[in-house]
């Protein structure tokens, strides 16, 4: 039977699908950090407010491990997109 | 990945440089070859790095370097199968000071007698090549439309894919944590999941090398340097094409094909402690570069801060040998912050010495002996 959950966008920054996510999981890119560096998951505007979870749960599904044992990987700052001229304005006035 | 105890060669660390000479070496023929990695494959110093590739040097060796390696990377997806993610839009290298200029002007010959067809442009043709820049305060440009960038993370990754078909094993989160001398000769190497015998152990640990040859007994010189970086929300293309670099105006800026824009400098203080963290003052600092070059970019929002390390040297060139009291343990390190630019050449150049006894583009002059010697090879052209 076809597989309809796989042209679902999982990453809506990077316009990543779950048929993606899923072929470099079984490829061996098991960690959210990897699937973020090979797909660009996660480096959208939002920084994987909406994908993290995700992915982390097609990890776990294909890892067989529980949720709580999958690394959500690094989070950096900042923690919401700030405009340049703002921080060129420097952080005391 | 099954764990086997023996390896024809084993390779420590999953970076660009790693990864390379581990294809290479598959590539020449060689067996059951082992790549090593703490963390995941391009975790370190090359995901974090501002990716660019030039061949705009001050130094013969490395003009030559540069332009095998631009040469290198226009046929690099087809070599490994895999996108990645090239992108030849120029440095646009900006000079504020004569002596500066001067050396440029140097440069630009050195790089058209080696046929890279470098020129030295106006301030009007610079502000064709980056519409918008603000630049009234320099006083002259050299510009190369084959420089450019590629994906780092694409790029470490398709040689890791190249590799792992022609049998290549890459055992992630796996730390060495000893080499194995017997009678002067390497005989592996003992990690946290357990050891594996060979005769041929790599070292491409990167910011970690001189820990790692200290565990076989090999002193080198070299140190690692936290270097911050910030990145925009993608926009729309034209903002800043080119790299802009600048040696006294300590920056490079460039738009991705992909929309975002990458910002870094040389750090203040040199810090080697070893941490990568993030900083305010850099944010505040790079944020104050960016609208000063690129004025219309203020209300383009930072996504993204990060650092990485720069494994250093001396003389800021690499350290590419095997190791003069360790048969068969080779280093690969040093690189100075152009290891992601250099490693598909170097990569191809050490595997080639290993196999073969000689290499395409020479690295004889690359061996460490050279700061016992005095024979530093001094670069000008490094931010």
């Amino acid at each position: 039977m076809e597989d309809k959950t796989k042209d679902i966008i999982v990453c809506r920054c990077e316009e990543v699908t779950m048929g993606e996510v899923r072929e470099w999981i079984a490829k061996g890119y098991d960690t959210f950090d990897e699937l973020k560096r090979l797909l660009r998951v996660g480096m959208g505007p939002c920084q994987g407010r909406g994908c993290r979870e995700i992915i982390m749960r097609e990890i776990a599904k294909a890892t067989g491990r529980p949720m709580a044992a999958v690394d959500p990987g690094t989070f950096r700052p900042p923690v919401k997109p700030v405009k340049l001229g703002v921080l060129a304005k420097g952080g005391d006035n | 990945m099954t764990w086997k105890n023996t390896a024809e060669a084993i390779v420590i660390g999953g970076g660009i440089n790693g990864t390379s000479v581990a294809y290479n070496l598959a590539k020449l023929g060689m067996k059951n070859i082992v790549v090593l990695e703490k963390n995941t494959v391009c975790s370190g110093s090359t995901g974090r790095c501002g990716a660019g590739i030039r061949a705009q040097w001050g130094t013969e060796m490395n003009c030559r370097f540069g332009l095998a390696c631009v040469e290198k990377f226009e046929q690099l997806s087809d070599e490994l199968g895999m996108d990645v993610g090239l992108n030849q839009s120029g440095y646009l290298m900006v000079a504020y000071q004569q002596s500066e200029y001067e050396q440029l002007q140097k440069n630009v010959a050195l790089q058209n007698s080696l046929g890279y067809m470098t020129k030295i442009v106006s301030r009007e043709e610079a502000k064709e090549i980056c519409p918008g820049v603000a630049v009234d305060d320099a006083i002259g440009f050299t510009f190369n439309h084959r420089d450019g960038h590629a994906d780092p993370f694409l790029t470490t990754f398709a040689y890791q894919e190249a590799a792992k078909r022609m049998g290549v094993t890459f055992h992630k989160h796996t730390e060495v944590t000893g080499v194995k001398v017997h009678n002067g000769v390497a005989a592996g190497v003992v990690t946290t999941r357990g050891e594996i015998d060979s005769p041929l152990v790599i070292n491409a640990a990167g910011p970690y090398s001189q820990f790692v040859a200290k565990m076989a007994g090999v002193d080198i010189p070299n140190y690692s340097e936290r270097h911050e970086i910030i990145i925009t929300e993608p926009v729309e293309p034209g903002v800043c094409p080119p790299m802009l670099m600048s040696f006294s105006g300590n920056y490079y800026l460039q738009q991705r094909p992909h929309g975002s824009i990458i910002g870094g400098c040389s750090p203040e203080g040199h810090p080697a402690d070893y941490t990568l963290g993030a900083t305010w003052d850099f944010l505040e600092h790079m944020s104050q570069v960016f609208t000063k070059l690129l004025p219309r970019a203020k209300d383009i929002r930072v996504v993204r801060q990060w650092s990485g390390l720069y494994n250093m040297t001396p003389d800021r060139q690499p350290i590419i040998c095997e190791a003069e009291n360790v048969k068969g343990f080779f280093l690969s390190c040093g690189y100075s912050g152009h290891g992601f630019m250099f490693g598909p050449v170097t990569g191809e150049a050490l595997a080639q010495h290993i196999v073969l006894g000689k290499s395409d583009i020479p690295i004889d002059m690359l061996h460490y002996r050279r700061f016992a010697e005095g024979k530093l090879l001094i670069e000008p052209a490094v931010v």
